[in-house]
């Protein structure tokens, strides 16, 4: 999984059938103090995250397994909002 | 599996209930030599590991292999606790000669 912050959405009218009722989301991967890293990318939100937040992604057939995406076609999902971060 | 180091702990309430009880790690990838490399990244766990700690993880499906027959939407594990490492440093490698010329064939080419 990576870090990221959610930076935008997305709106698509034709897409996969599959898709229709997922929210999109474009995330900024960061490290964990905060600074942004490189690329972006377009994510299914499972958890109602929103814009500006940290969340938690995952990426690959994996984020098949999210709530509500079970042969749906992503690759990325959100699958957790961040409250707290430790580094030592 | 890549090596990695654990370097922080990530706390999470809104979350895929698939991923309640799951410690989520922050890891740092390893070369081989224990140099850091590439970018930091979220890895659930199955070892109890703990901060500082050297590990190798696992990505893909197969992250979520640990914790059958649940399938939490993990992409990364760790599975297991370094206890030491053997690096064995590659030697030069020695080039050969050059090929030596072919014999030149003698006699008539046979069909």
């Amino acid at each position: 999984m990576i870090l990221a912050r959610v930076v935008g959405t997305v709106v698509a009218t034709r897409k996969d059938p599959r898709l229709e009722g997922k929210k999109l989301l474009i995330l900024k991967p960061i490290s964990p103090d905060g600074k942004d890293e490189g690329g972006y990318v377009v994510s299914v939100d499972t958890v109602s995250a929103g814009v500006r937040e940290r969340v938690i992604a995952v990426s690959g057939s994996s984020a098949r397994m999210a709530e509500g995406c079970k042969d749906v076609p992503v690759d990325n999902a959100i699958i957790g909002i961040v409250d707290e971060i430790s580094m030592d | 599996m890549t090596l990695g180091r654990v370097v922080g702990c990530v706390w999470s309430t809104v979350k895929h209930p698939g991923l309640h009880g799951l410690r989520l790690l922050f890891v740092q990838p390893l070369t081989p030599e224990l140099a850091p490399t590439g970018r930091r990244i979220i890895c659930t766990d199955c070892t109890g590991a703990g901060t500082g700690e050297l590990v190798y993880w696992v990505g893909g499906k197969e992250a979520s292999f640990p914790f059958l027959p649940a399938e939490p939407p993990v992409d990364r594990t760790i599975v297991g606790i370094v206890d030491s490492i053997h690096l064995r440093k590659a030697e030069p490698v020695e080039t050969a000669p050059g090929p030596a010329a072919a014999p030149k064939r003698k006699g008539k080419k046979s069909c």
